[in-house]
């Protein structure tokens, strides 16, 4: 059973992913601490959003888009700004998606990026205070998967990240008790940086961004959240019910941190590429 | 009397391809003597009927063919059947199992299972309906499933069955290509079945162009030789001896053990095993009208080996 | 969050509008098809800044059964705006707009197809709006066109559709959003390519009748060229499926058709 339906999976397919991972292959012909191709967009929609970006993993698509805005702070952090990622499961993206309003596996997708965000204290909240107790900046990361050819968790975090990295909006100040432009374009106040890397295990393999047949015939999953640092900020074993012993346990945050790495840098040089231009 | 259109040129809905004499087929409509494209695809002129080949499809059921599903329900006395496409099929207990059986009939096909069957009756109202009475049909096991769309299976199978012979000879694969896209194939090694893999695929996205068994034939022809100056000898001992392991067919959990469903599979595997020596058109690869025929022919002959 | 304040003017004292087109240009347009791999089809249209992206996923089984036709398949739209595709971030439940677009969509495109082929089944249009900049219902027909040719969903006809409204005195095409927002009336339209037919019109704002009929006339001819622009996308991309090397085009037909001939010939016994 997959993460994202009823769909069943044929006894054929499912011997023959396990039979290729004996040989220590996948069907798609990767090595099991391989990703797919990474590719991260720019200004895929720039006039009505403050920071988007579309992150394509293999032939999983997925478009996260930042939107900054005014709000009152939560009663128990008065002089924090506001943060939150949302994720929609659009039946556009796969025929697996069903209409109607976000059930479990949307919900964890937005929560589990949500808490690397949050954990990572990517965003320094405190600098998004306009006038304590009154005005912050409420900034959303909202998350829409285009196209689902599985990992849909790694490609979410990697597009909120890159979306959060290039963002831009409206300074304002508080001035006779209204909060007023200034007329500047501010960057996220960013002092950390993360990114998630799902870990999944078939049989007794393991193996680094599962395909979508894969994620149909894992046992289950790991998900890291590690940081710019090389820290793990967040984790959530998921995906299925089978257990991960501890040695298992241990051999994904290796990859997962390999893998991590990779995408800081890439985050990086795409940014540095973009600006170029 | 015109003809809008010209060989090879891509057409799309609305699009106008002939007026005067000519008969709508496959793909256009007409309206007041005028023919229109219907679809995306490629139009063409066949005596005085224009039709438009569509580049891709979904599979709609016909009586007669042989189909590859997977299950995905238990209930009652029925199966419920994926073979792709918009119509969900079923099966019956009776037509895949000797009487008596038990109540449970997960015990002989379950969720996950794959097998080749034949649609006995579909219309507007209700089914598909499959059978596993007939030869070739049952339990597939190992091997792996290629999806292919279904508008493609004719050039897969070709004209006798001439395209799909060549590849299982030159490979000598074991192969069933179902008329709804799906392919099982069996192959001894890992390489021969990516090659297997490739020509399917290359058929798939040429199926419209000419000369295609000749063009799949050469690039076979060519990849086995760079195959066998580049494979390890080893290597290949090896997998002929892991192809010849027993069927990994899952057995039900209690006796007494469906007789039908034992056949099936041997039959399956006794009709595929046969595949390599013969080069002569069997039942797989028979055009589905001629099938059909064969299959109900069988149909008595079946059944007194199962009751031997 | 960024304030939209209404622009001095929608037409200059040239007669241009605020983004320099004439009164009778459409925005520049960019359709691509094909966008969705996971779609059964599937097209994505840039019409200026308003960016859709059109799935098909059909005919397939239509769950809930208590909506299945007998003798047709179901035609289901849904038009949904993403968050972030508007200034204040819309919420992402879908909106009472939402709904009643995407039953005008169905509606627009339900004539040009010939669903009596799939009884029993269901196409599903899912619409995602990445960027609105006014005339959203109008361009997601356009994409919804593509990608239902795409998907092979036999059709009498492409769906061209434009808005034209009015501002400041003049008739326009093709509405952004500020002239939408700010002009005199808005008129969405859809037509069948082949027949010219209407299938989408909505109104609002103030027209005189001799008005309306002239700007529905500058819709038409918009749709035309809109229509071409469909048809060059769907060639565009089929063609380049089509072209193989090495192939002899010469002896196309008598290859083609003998190879084929039998195979077909048990398949059109079924006609």
């Amino acid at each position: 059973m997959g993460d994202y339906s009823t769909e069943v999976i044929s006894k054929i397919d499912r011997d023959y992913i396990a039979g290729f991972l004996d040989t220590g292959k996948r069907i798609d012909g990767r090595a099991p601490n391989e990703c797919r191709n990474t590719e991260i967009e720019f200004d895929v929609v720039d006039a009505k959003a403050e920071g988007s970006a579309l992150v394509r993993l293999g032939n999983t698509a997925v478009i996260a888009g930042v939107k900054v805005l005014l709000g009152e702070p939560y009663p128990d952090s008065p002089d924090q700004g506001v943060m939150m990622v949302t994720a929609e499961l659009q039946p556009l993206a796969s025929p697996l998606f069903e209409l109607g309003p976000p059930k479990e596996p949307a919900i964890e997708l937005a929560r589990v990026v949500d808490r690397g965000v949050r954990e990572s204290e990517m965003i320094d909240t405190a600098k998004l205070c306009i006038k304590p107790g009154k005005k912050v900046y409420m900034v959303f990361a909202d998350v829409y998967p285009l196209d689902y050819d599985g990992n849909l968790i790694d490609a979410s975090s990697l597009a909120v990240a890159a979306a959060l990295h290039t963002t831009k909006y409206d300074e304002y100040k508080w001035e006779d008790g209204n909060a007023v432009l200034t007329g500047k374009k501010l960057d996220l106040p960013l002092q950390n940086s993360v990114v998630e890397v799902t870990v999944s295990r078939i049989g007794r393999h393991l193996v680094i961004d599962p395909s979508l047949k894969e994620e149909m015939v894992q046992d289950c999953r790991l998900t890291m959240a590690v940081d710019k640092n090389d820290k793990l900020r967040a984790m959530q074993k998921g995906g299925g019910s089978g257990p991960l012993t501890l040695d298992e346990i241990e051999r994904s945050m290796t990859m997962a941190i390999g893998r991590a790495q990779d995408l800081h840098k890439l985050i990086k040089e795409t940014i540095k590429a973009r600006k170029k231009k | 009397m015109a003809v809008y259109f010209r060989k090879r040129e891509v057409v799309v809905p609305g699009e106008l391809l002939a007026e005067g004499r000519y008969r709508s087929s496959m793909g256009t409509y007409d309206e007041k003597g005028k023919i229109y494209s219907a679809l995306v695809g490629i139009a063409e002129l066949r005596g005085n009927t224009v039709k438009v080949v569509p580049l891709e499809g979904v599979y709609i059921p016909s009586e007669g063919d042989l189909v590859i599903g997977t299950i995905t329900r238990v209930a009652g006395n029925n199966w419920k059947v994926d073979i792709t496409g918009p119509y969900g099929a079923s099966l019956h207990a009776n037509n895949a199992l000797r009487r008596p059986y038990d109540d449970d009939i997960s015990r002989y096909f379950n969720i996950g299972d794959v097998i080749a069957a034949e649609i006995t009756a579909f219309d507007r109202n209700s089914g598909p309906f499959l059978t596993l009475k007939g030869r070739g049909l049952g339990l597939l096991a190992e091997g792996m499933i290629l999806d292919l769309s279904p508008a493609k299976i004719p050039r897969v199978i070709g004209r006798s069955g001439s395209m799909i012979n060549m590849i299982k000879d030159k490979l000598r694969i074991e192969a069933v290509v179902a008329q709804n896209g799906r392919i099982w194939i069996r192959a001894p090694d890992t390489s021969t079945l990516n090659l297997a893999i490739k020509a399917f695929k290359m058929i798939e996205m040429q199926a419209h162009t000419s000369k295609l068994t000749e063009r799949i034939g050469a690039m076979l022809d060519q990849e086995l030789a760079d195959m066998k100056e580049t494979a390890p000898k080893l290597t290949e001992i090896e997998s002929e001896e892991e192809a010849r392991a027993p069927v990994n067919a899952e057995p039900p959990e209690e006796e007494p053990e469906p007789l039908v469903e034992e056949e099936s599979a041997e039959e399956a595997m006794t009709a595929l095993a046969e595949e390599p020596a013969e080069s002569e058109a069997s039942d797989e690869e028979l055009a589905p009208a001629e099938e059909a025929e064969v299959a109900k022919d069988n149909d008595n002959t079946t059944e007194e080996v199962i009751e031997e | 969050m960024s304030p939209e304040t209404k622009p001095s003017f929608l037409i200059n004292p040239e007669g241009l509008r605020i983004d320099g087109r004439r009164t009778d240009e459409i925005r520049p347009i960019e359709l691509k098809v094909g966008v969705i791999k996971q779609a059964d089809g599937s097209a994505s249209i840039r019409q200026g800044k308003t960016y859709i992206l059109a799935a098909v996923y059909g005919p397939r089984e239509l769950h809930p059964r208590h909506l299945t036709i007998n003798d047709r398949a179901y035609l289901r739209c849904v038009y949904s705006m993403a968050t972030f595709s508007v200034p204040d971030r819309k919420r992402p439940a879908p909106s009472r707009r939402e709904r009643e677009i995407s039953m005008v969509i169905a509606n627009a495109l339900k004539p040009a197809l010939f669903l009596e082929d799939y009884p029993r089944a269901v196409v599903d249009v899912f619409i995602q709006v990445l960027q609105a900049d006014g005339g959203t219902r109008c361009a997601a027909i356009n994409a919804a066109s593509l990608a239902l040719a795409d998907a092979g969903i036999p059709m009498k006809s492409l769906v061209p559709a434009v808005a034209v409204g009015n501002a400041e005195g003049k008739l326009l095409v093709d509405l952004g959003d500020e002239e939408d927002k700010y002009g005199g009336g808005d008129v969405p339209m859809a037509m069948l390519g082949t027949t010219g037919e209407i299938t989408l019109l909505q109104q609002d704002g103030s027209f005189s009748k001799e008005e309306l009929v002239e700007a529905m006339g500058m819709g038409v001819t918009a749709m035309k060229y809109l229509l071409e622009l469909q048809k060059e996308a769907l060639k565009r991309a089929y063609t380049k499926k089509v072209a193989i090397d090495g192939e002899d085009v010469d002896e196309y037909e008598d290859d083609l058709e003998t190879d084929l001939g039998e195979a077909e010939i048990a398949g059109e016994e079924d006609e």
